[in-house]
């Protein structure tokens, strides 16, 4: 069949810059350049390109440009570019159409008309260069009330405290599971864990023994396909999330293709090389709240009362009553993903039109826990398009205790969002279990890369806080009076729980 | 953590006769038996665990070696991430029995409920009659690692859903010499391992393929047989009279071409 398919991009080349020196022809996964020896020139086939800016970057002498290709058609509010070509492929393919990272789509996003508020005159800021701040979070259930006894001119806590996780500012790594993403990539983010004072998470794909030595920095997934869970993998992490959802497809399974499970792979999901690792779309032994209490409960029992239990969903209409029963199932951490969280491969219809944005689900769910007195019994974690740190203090004031962050942790090792995770063949060595890809990732690059980041992030937000004359992040948790919004309707401003800018 | 470390109220329960530990649960709640079930284990004992009133997570990741006979009905999930222990059951199982289990034993003596085995990766179940829904849901095999179960009675619908590896052995013995199982559905989403049937199945599902046993089949569907039958006390030679039905999965990526990238 001739395909009616077009390149999405054109590759530039200034002919006079380029020296011929084959670095993109081997940069380059999707093989995009080639090298005439006759002509001596280096040709490129627009249609292999996916912009992910590679052999740009690795070009010594700036010689490469990618553009989207120009050749648009004619003109169309309703039958974009987008909707055109995904017809098109599907009547040459007839399937579904996969796609990887967060859903690009606009509007979605609420952090963008949310203002934060500062201190004027009637009471003080803070300058966070001069004063301490604290923005340490502690991610676990809390007691209703604590009670002491004075024991010897000292105070002593009688109250048991339930396991937390201890961060050092209010954000993790979020689920990456090994195999979606290289093994460099997983040790990067279990050593920037370790070096800053926060958590990764393994993702479904269980994490490799050479990884056991940052266990206490280390979120271990369960999800439905239970890939590399043992009684060793569960001992080792520092706190055990069960995977119900991800907001990059709610609602429905993972599926890493045979190809991909390596022997490394193999080895950590615990199941023969090149076979398919199918995660079925519910757990099936979870069909209600009781039967979430039930593995939370057994995961309990499995590591002896002694890590938080985290349950991930995805923010889907009634994620605050659903919210409300996993706390009362027992989870000590509710994770949230909103319908602009990332994936390695997904259905893009699902991806775009599947769940809600993350800032409305985070609202209503804390609203929800406080109205009913249980806002303590868990730590709430929200995931989905945390882009800044304005995002993330714009979230600890809607209701959160931390976020995770995905797509940003990986923009910061490389990552240009090209949206072709699903290939295996990501040029940047971070989407790929390809040994010769994997190599491009230097793991110790990688790592400072990620540390740095959170350190940007946390001077940031204690700036912000200081702004505020709040000097800890405890102070700022909920607190819906620092923000306003603007370019909202009252509606969403009522399930924002926030007032207009102006009032 | 030692036997002393117990509270009295949970020590007294315990009592040593002839050798076997003797723990009454009846009324004691489920993390107080696995608190005391962690504390015996050196030497190797064997417990006897009586008056088992709906206990879940009875075993859960135990991974010394100790023999337990639960005498009673235990609640959903008994042996879930089981890594080591031999857990016999005096009655029937309900759900969850083996769930994400490791290493270990499980014997059945009566019926177990839904989801026997579910994403179990090592280890062996027996089950004396039947089984509820989706047994052996996606249980997964790998490297030495290749677990068992074998069900004495038929399952319900979705029997080896998922199943990524593994040995399935449903006996129908209870059916005459020639069982027709009626569960629908058998091996749907099936891309690894084996189930063999005694008998005939009347539905299974379009993922699975069926064939003929050859002799390196029944080399397995012996060993495994015997296994069960001396667990059970039941003669072997009877079973393996009647015909079996094979059923692999029709392909290793049962959704390989759903997709368009």
């Amino acid at each position: 069949m001739k395909s009616f398919l077009e390149s999405e991009f054109t590759v530039v080349r200034d002919e006079e810059r380029c020296i011929r020196c084959k670095v993109c022809v081997n940069q380059c996964a999707y093989e995009t350049h080639c090298y005439d020896a006759e002509d001596d020139r280096i040709l490129s086939k627009d249609e292999n390109c996916v912009n992910c800016h590679r052999c740009v970057i690795f070009c010594p002498t700036h010689a490469i440009r990618i553009e989207q290709n120009v050749t648009g058609y004619t003109q169309n509010s309703n039958w974009s570019r987008e909707a055109i070509v995904a017809l098109k492929k599907q009547a040459e393919y007839g399937g579904i159409l996969i796609t990887g990272m967060g859903c690009d789509k606009p509007n979605f996003t609420y952090w963008d008309r949310l203002l934060l508020d500062a201190s004027q005159v009637t009471n003080p800021s803070i300058d966070p260069l001069r004063e301490p701040m604290e923005i340490k979070t502690f991610l676990g259930s809390k007691p209703d009330r604590i009670e002491l006894e004075e024991v010897d001119d000292d105070v002593v806590l009688q109250t048991k405290l339930s396991p937390q996780l201890v961060c050092e500012a209010p954000i993790l790594f979020s689920a990456l599971s090994y195999g979606a993403v290289s093994f460099n990539v997983h040790t990067a983010l279990a050593k920037a864990a370790t070096e800053f004072g926060t958590y990764m998470n393994t993702g479904e794909g269980g994490l490799d023994e050479r990884l056991y030595k940052y266990g206490d920095h280390i979120i271990v997934q369960v999800a439905s396909g239970r890939f590399g869970v043992h009684p060793g993998y569960l001992d080792v992490g520092a706190a055990v999330e069960i995977k119900i959802g991800q907001g990059a497809k709610p609602g429905i399974g993972g599926h890493l293709p045979g190809e991909k499970v390596t022997e490394d792979i193999s080895r950590t999901r615990m199941i023969p090389v090149g076979t398919d690792a199918l995660s079925p779309a519910p757990q099936h032994d979870i069909y209600s709240i009781e039967d979430l209490r039930q593995l939370i409960y057994a995961l309990k029992e499995a590591t002896d009362y002694t890590k938080p239990i985290s349950v991930k969903i995805a923010a889907v209409h009634n994620s605050a009553a659903i919210a409300s029963g996993m706390v009362r199932a027992g989870a000590d951490i509710i994770a949230i993903d909103g319908v602009r969280g990332a994936t390695g491969s997904a259905p893009k219809v699902i991806r775009d039109n599947v769940g809600i944005p993350i800032e409305l689900a985070l609202a209503s769910v804390d609203q929800r826990l406080r109205d009913e007195g249980i806002r303590n019994h868990a730590s709430v974690i929200v995931a989905g398009g945390i882009k800044s740190s304005a995002d993330v203090i714009k979230a600890i004031a809607l209701g959160a205790d931390a976020v995770y962050v995905g797509t940003a942790a990986l923009v910061a090792m490389g990552c240009t969002l090209c949206q072709k995770c699903h290939t295996g063949k990501c040029p940047w060595g971070i989407a790929t279990s390809d040994p010769w890809l994997t190599k491009r990732l230097n793991p110790d690059i990688a790592t400072r890369r990620l540390t740095n980041l959170l350190r940007a992030w946390s001077l940031e937000i204690k700036e912000m806080m200081g702004g505020m004359g709040i000097n800890a992040v405890e102070s700022l948790r909920g607190n819906r009076m620092r923000l306003r919004g603007v370019g909202l309707t009252d509606t969403e401003l009522k399930i924002l729980g926030v007032k207009m800018a102006g009032d | 953590m030692t036997e002393e470390s117990l509270s009295s109220a949970i020590r007294n329960r315990i009592n040593m006769k002839d050798g076997i530990v003797h723990v009454d649960a009846g009324g004691l709640h489920y993390k107080d038996l696995n608190t005391i079930l962690r504390t015996l284990g050196n030497p190797v004992p064997i417990v006897h665990i009586e008056n088992v009133y709906g206990q879940r997570y009875i075993g859960t990741d135990l991974s010394n070696n100790m023999e337990i006979h639960i005498c009673g009905t235990p609640g959903n999930d008994v042996a879930a991430f089981l890594d080591g222990s031999t857990i016999i059951v005096h009655g029937n199982a309900q759900d969850g029995v083996g769930n994400t289990m490791n290493r270990g034993r499980v014997i059945v003596h009566g019926r177990a409920g839904d989801i026997v085995g579910h994403s179990m990766r090592g280890g062996e179940v027996y089950i004396r009659e039947d089984v509820g829904y989706r047994c052996g849901i996606h249980m997964k095999e790998f490297e030495g690692k290749k677990p068992l179960i074998v069900v004495g009675g038929t399952g319900q619908d979705y029997l080896g859903e998922y199943m990524a590896g593994g040995t399935l052995i449903v006996l129908g013995l209870k059916m005459g010499s020639k069982p027709i199982h009626h569960a629908r559905f058998l091996g749907t989403g099936m891309h690894g391992g084996v189930i063999y049937l005694r008998g005939e199945a009347v539905h299974t599902s379009k993922e699975v393929q069926i064939k003929p046993l050859d002799e390196s089949d029944y080399k397995i569907l012996r060993r495994d047989v015997e296994a069960f039958c001396k667990e059970f006390e039941i003669q072997p030679e009877p079973i393996m009279e009647c015909e079996f039905t094979k059923l692999i999965p029709a392909s290793k990526r049962p959704y390989g071409n759903l997709y368009v990238y």
